[in-house]
């Protein structure tokens, strides 16, 4: 249970605060409850991608919810993270049409290359690998999910490719 | 080339636009509809239309629409299921992504019939730019005029929203769905009470899948009658599929229904038949949940009539010998494909996504996923067989919502169907320790064996 101890900074900016008050009135007045789950995705992105037991507190004070009712969202929903993730997140599907075009293989010779196993960042904290569940792409396969975009129709050559423009920090990760 | 009512406009430049969409004849039914129908007559040409829900059910829109209870003076929602995650489906995010107002009017026009003034498009998380696509057409309709209070100054009101889920499957059930959206863990609700009656904070509320809500603009333009003349028989209309595996154009196709399975396999117009001229093996014709067919029950039923892209043919012969349309999701293999990993991968994925409320759901998807593992890496049992069989009987039926069932059903029909292929994993497990073992040897070339081998 070590890593409910890491510390995160906590920092609802104005802009933040702004896109969640603009969430909070697509609902009645004493439904606050119901944004919940569009508002920790927008709070999830401006933390690094992660969500710590303090972060989530403050969400529920936010949504004037009890902290149980924020806890067992995030522990439900397999987009919020609930320890620090890799910076570039490869998410790549696994499910059967992905299966027959190969991801497998994809997704160990990514991890080789990164010299990381499924679910473990790497040392710097750069990019993590992980097996998601269908995310509906299944005629452009194989694939994975990088922040809020697809990258579709995987090659080893087009990973290659997508690990160097990570590092040179010419991948979007968000629309905002 | 068969009727197009969904994509007819897919491919003008710029058609993701407010601008060029209302250029196009965009925002007609609306009009029509605010200014010369009442909200029931709407519902009654979608009845008549014969359109039936196009996330995987089945269930006639109309009809749906019809139980919406008008009479409690309670505040009515429509709520859209854009929450698409059947394995094999990707239909819904095509129409979102290019004709994001399509869904927007038929929304308008939709909450219209039902007299809600307040909607909602759930879309799941992972859609994420989908859902920034769909907040900017939003602000755009509210801009251009179709949103908001007295819409065309005919004193309809019409607040509409999108709302991101988290990473759910389950959410795709909809009083899940409807749970996810007051800001809760995607638990489905036990029925009755129906969300017609009790839904979205206790309101009357309707759940429709975005094809089928994109559908109602042309319904209204056109009437209902002209719909229902197309297609076959109860299956009227055209209806997205959505096609992957081993095809040479896989990608998302509008048909009419009625199309026969050979046409749209083969033709170049479609699917372009087998990547590498591979010989077919089996498919999937309405996502992971419906039951996988073997080559000889694809293009004929059992009585060998032709196939046809209908929700009766394809689902002619009963579990037995047939299938589902259901969501459209049509996965194609070949003899390189293995059934028992392709049922192990879908166990897996309902074990992940069994939100764990009924026993059979939560502890059975995970007695399958760890069976058939064992199979899948040569650890398998001759017994095991008959215990998949088991423990799938013991799920389907059981559950509060139909996640058992689709977790229950391609097992079974895996086992039905190709039983041999069981046999052989268990019996030769040094045969299949490579993870792509019928890549190199498919299964047609050691079927022998297995009818040689005595227990």
């Amino acid at each position: 249970m070590e890593r409910l101890h890491i510390k995160q900074e906590i920092n609802i900016t104005e802009a933040l605060m702004e896109r969640i008050n603009e969430l909070l009135s697509h609902y009645p007045a004493d439904k606050k409850k119901s944004a919940l789950l569009p508002v920790l995705h927008d709070v999830q992105d401006a933390h690094d991608n992660w969500l710590s037991i303090e972060l989530m507190d403050k969400v529920a004070e936010i949504l004037e919810i009890k902290p149980i009712e924020v806890y067992e969202v995030v522990s439900f929903y397999t987009m919020f993270n609930q320890r620090p993730i890799g910076k570039y997140m490869f998410e790549f599907c696994q499910t059967s049409p992905c299966c027959l075009s190969g991801v497998e293989n994809l997704m160990d010779y990514t991890c080789d290359k990164l010299g990381v196993k499924v679910g473990e960042p790497t040392a710097d904290g750069m990019f993590e690998v992980r097996g998601v569940e269908c995310l509906g792409a299944c005629g452009y396969a194989p694939m994975m999910q990088l922040g809020d975009f697809f990258q579709e129709n995987l090659t080893k050559e087009k990973i290659d490719q997508l690990i160097a423009d990570c590092r040179d920090n010419k991948v979007t990760l968000h629309d905002k | 080339m068969s009727k197009k009512i969904l994509l007819e406009k897919a491919s003008i430049p710029g058609i993701k636009t407010y601008e060029v969409y209302r250029q196009n004849g965009g925002y007609a039914s609306v009009e029509k509809a605010l200014k010369t129908m009442t909200p029931d007559e709407v519902v009654e040409e979608v009845k008549t239309s014969g359109l039936r829900g196009r996330g995987g059910a089945g269930f006639p829109t109309g009809m749906k629409w019809s139980f919406i209870d008008k009479k409690s003076g309670k505040p009515r929602h429509l709520v859209c299921n854009a929450d698409e995650s059947e394995p094999g489906t990707f239909k819904d995010r095509f129409l979102m992504e290019y004709i994001p107002h399509l869904l927007i009017e038929g929304m308008i026009t939709s909450s219209f019939a039902l007299e809600a003034n307040l909607s909602y498009i759930y879309i799941r998380g992972e859609y994420m730019w989908i859902y920034k696509i769909l907040e900017r057409a939003i602000k755009e309709a509210y801009a251009a005029g179709w949103l908001g209070k007295n819409i065309l100054g005919t004193g309809y009101n019409l607040d509409l929203y999108v709302h991101c889920g988290g990473g759910a499957y389950i959410c795709g059930e909809e009083t899940a769905l409807i749970e996810s959206l007051e800001g809760k863990r995607g638990n489905p609700r036990i029925k009755p009470p129906f969300p017609a009656v009790s839904g979205l904070w206790a309101n009357p509320t309707v759940v429709n899948n975005v094809e089928s809500i994109a559908a109602v603009p042309w319904i209204v333009n056109n009437t209902g009658a002209e719909y229902a003349k197309i297609g076959i028989g109860r299956s009227t209309g055209t209806k997205l599929i959505s096609a992957s595996g081993h095809i040479k154009n896989p990608g998302v196709y509008e048909i009419e229904l009625g199309l026969s399975v050979d046409e749209f396999m083969n033709s170049d117009e479609y699917l372009g038949g087998m990547i590498d001229d591979r010989p077919l093996k089996a498919f999937v014709p309405g996502g992971s949940s419906v039951p996988v067919l073997p080559a000889n029950l694809i293009y004929k039923t059992a009585n060998g009539e032709d196939r046809l892209m209908s929700y009766e043919s394809l689902s002619d012969g009963g579990f037995a010998t047939g299938s589902m349309l259901g969501s459209g999701g049509f996965i194609v293999y070949n003899d390189t494909a293995c059934i028992v990993r392709n049922t192990w991968n879908f166990s897996r994925f309902y074990h992940h996504e069994s939100c764990g409320q009924c026993s059979p759901c939560r502890e059975g998807t995970g007695w399958l996923e760890k069976v058939l593992h064992r199979i899948e890496n040569g650890h398998g049992r001759e017994e095991d067989i008959d215990l998949l069989w088991s423990i799938q009987s013991k799920i389907e039926g059981n559950t509060i919502c139909p996640l058992g069932d689709a977790a229950a059903w391609p097992v079974a029909a895996a086992i039905r169907h190709f039983r041999e292929e069981f046999e052989y994993h268990v019996r030769f497990p040094e045969k299949i320790k490579n993870r792509d073992h019928f890549v190199a040897e498919p299964f047609e070339k050691v079927r022998h064996l297995v009818a040689k081998q005595t227990v």
